[in-house]
């Protein structure tokens, strides 16, 4: 088994993970977490799976690398930066707590998140916010800098997904395809150019009412704090919402 | 009676998760390295895998016989073996014939008996046939017709090294360090719905085309039945192999661009189509109704190599994962990121392309440095 380089200084601990094992890793920050520490730095990642997933309440958790898939899975209170790239399925089934990614998000990424908060500067994959849900006072929220590949928000059911559209040219469309296919719950907020055939059949477009931005305009005011933006210059775009013009688009399916 | 669990499964599991794992390497300056990080980046992916399979390509490794095919064969049998090189003695011109060099390795248990044979082909023997169209006859008939022999790697300058077990241990079984290739790809875990067996892991190659695969190509018996047309036998018992043929038929045969063949494996949705200029829309329905049989549906990373070229794709929604990335003059292709850094901490660019769009790398267009972030 590899030994865990560890630096511990009060409540703080800096962890090397060259070389380590996700397991090993994820049963040491358990124990670190339950001998008090409340601020981690893990240096030196490097795929290691599931970081996050087990620790709960006020923790600062800061990754300097690339870590692996599944990054603060059904992660349930921590803060995770990720100062770099993150891969597949960050933030699957996220429960509370947040996750700022200083670069740019995988595939599925805030798959079935249910609370919390995800941030990615850059763009995400296929399939961000797959499945993200709801319930009374549970909502996620995923705020994507630049733009998503396709699926964006895919049989989304409840939560808020915005993506700002930074860094495309004025006049430049989101390239992503199948926009909401199946989303049955939550909004997305959008600017920057789509076209009606980018935009799944159980979608609908709107501009935002004075709700809406009630909504929005926090989430765009902790993206600007978090990657060193002006907020007012992002609020100032032009946004548009998607909506499911159904919460039930399949109800009558089965039924007779 | 002592509990075993603690110490086979001792973690407790109540299943093994496992997926592909794939990875490629290609210096598109031609420069030559070792197979030792493509060990590492793969064994890093070890938990994508089951051990069943695990294998690699290299391209470059044999420059002393650089004009000639090198043919690896595993055999079950000595009298396989003999059978074989007898044909072989009448096929081709042997130039060289040796045992593959391998090692003791842990996790690797019953090895067939691997031989390389270096051969060149003269004109009279091929009779009507042009050259390769003459190795891949030879070829099927060893797979088909010799029991318990089978060529699972006849390129010219490069080889196939595979069979059952986790894929860095493969790479050590093999001793790939001690080979220096430009472009090496390599995979891990076992072919789709199939037993695992030696020949059967990927790399999956004919002539010098290689392909690793990750995910399943569910449209296998239309894209067989389609292939058979044109005379390729599938002896391999899994989907991936049709991807090899395909690749072969329509870039090698048919003369095929690697944007068009891309086009064909992984057609644009007809709504998208019906959106395209004019001109392009017809190019795209006339492929689409030529090559409507080698469509690939199902979920599939791929990555492509022959001679001088390597090629990453995804299906067309891309239900499997790609990474790229790029370091000077070299181009990475990988199922995670994490991979790629462990071996090139630092990346010039490292981006997920989009779905059914192929990323190329090749000699005859290498890569200029050019530090930019991108997008999509």
């Amino acid at each position: 088994m590899t030994s865990i380089e560890v630096k511990q200084n009060q409540d703080t601990a800096c962890v090397n993970l060259h070389g380590v094992y996700y397991r090993e890793l994820n049963t040491r920050l358990a124990e670190l977490v339950n001998q008090g520490v409340r601020s981690l730095e893990l240096n030196n990642a490097c795929g290691q799976r599931y970081i996050g997933t087990s620790l709960k309440g006020d923790l600062k958790i800061t990754i300097n690398g690339t870590p692996g898939n599944d990054l603060g899975a059904f992660m349930d209170g921590p803060s995770i930066t990720v100062n770099g790239n993150v891969q597949d399925c960050c933030g699957n089934t996220l429960n509370n707590g947040c996750i700022v990614v200083h670069g740019h998000g995988g595939d599925i990424f805030g798959m079935s998140a249910r609370g919390g908060k995800l941030f990615v500067r850059d763009y995400v994959g296929y399939r961000a916010g797959i499945h993200m849900k709801a319930y009374q006072d549970k909502k996620p929220s995923l705020v994507i800098g630049n733009t998503a590949q396709d699926f964006l928000g895919e049989y989304m059911a409840g939560g808020v997904l915005v993506v700002l559209g930074l860094g495309l040219g004025e006049n430049e469309t989101h390239k992503a395809n199948f926009i909401g296919t199946g989303m049955h719950g939550g909004v997305i907020y959008m600017s920057g150019k789509v076209e009606e055939h980018q935009l799944g059949k159980e979608v609908a477009i709107a501009e935002l009412d004075e709700t809406d931005w009630k909504t929005l305009r926090p989430l765009i005011d902790e993206f600007a704090l978090h990657f060193g933006y002006n907020a007012e210059e992002i609020a100032a775009r032009p946004f548009y919402k998607l909506y499911p013009k159904y919460l039930r688009p399949y109800g009558r399916m089965y039924a007779y | 009676m002592r509990d075993l669990t603690r110490v086979s499964n001792s973690h407790s599991d109540s299943k093994v998760i496992d997926a592909c794992s794939l990875f490629g390497m290609m210096d598109t300056s031609g420069g030559r390295f070792s197979g030792a990080d493509l060990i590492t980046a793969i064994g890093s992916m070890h938990d994508r895998g089951n051990g069943l399979g695990g294998g690699f390509s290299a391209y470059g490794i044999y420059p002393d016989f650089a004009d000639d095919y090198a043919f690896h064969i595993m055999f079950l049998s000595q009298q396989a073996k003999t059978e074989t090189e007898c044909f072989l003695e009448s096929s081709f011109n042997l130039k060289h014939k040796e045992e593959v060099p391998t090692r003791d390795q842990q996790g690797i248990t019953n090895p067939p008996i691997v031989w390389r044979y270096f051969a060149s082909v003269s004109p009279e023997k091929c009779g009507k046939f042009i050259e390769e169209d003459y190795v891949v006859d030879r070829v099927m008939y060893i797979n088909t017709c010799i029991n318990d022999a089978f060529v699972f790697s006849s390129g010219k300058n490069m080889g196939v090294f595979k069979g059952v077990g986790y894929p860095e241990d493969i790479g050590r079984f093999f001793r790939l360090e001690e080979y220096e290739g430009y472009l090496w790809t390599t995979h891990g875990r076992f072919p789709t719905n199939t037993k695992g067996w030696w020949g059967g892991a990927h790399p999956f190659c004919l002539l010098d085309w290689t392909v690793v695969h990750n995910g399943e190509i569910s449209s296998y018996g239309i894209n067989k039945r389609f292939l058979e047309q044109y005379g390729y036998k599938c002896t391999m018992e899994t989907d991936t192999e049709v991807v090899a043929y395909a690749v072969d038929l329509l870039m090698r045969k048919h003369g095929l661009s690697v944007g068009m063949a891309a086009k064909v494996l992984a057609a644009p949705l007809w709504n998208q189509i019906a959106r395209l200029p004019e001109h392009e829309r017809k190019i795209m329905t006339t492929l689409r109704q030529i090559y409507g049989g080698l469509l690939l549906n199902g979920p599939f990373t791929i990555i492509v190599a022959h001679t001088g070229e390597m090629i990453g794709m995804t299906d067309r929604i891309r239900l499997r994962p790609m990474v790229v990335g790029e370091y000077r003059s070299k181009l990475f292709i990988s199922s995670e990121e994490s991979a790629i850094r462990l071996i090139q901490p630092e990346l010039d660019k490292v981006w997920l392309p989009v779905g059914g769009e192929p990323v190329v790398g090749s000699l005859q267009n290498p890569i200029k440095v050019q530090k930019e972030a991108t997008a999509c």
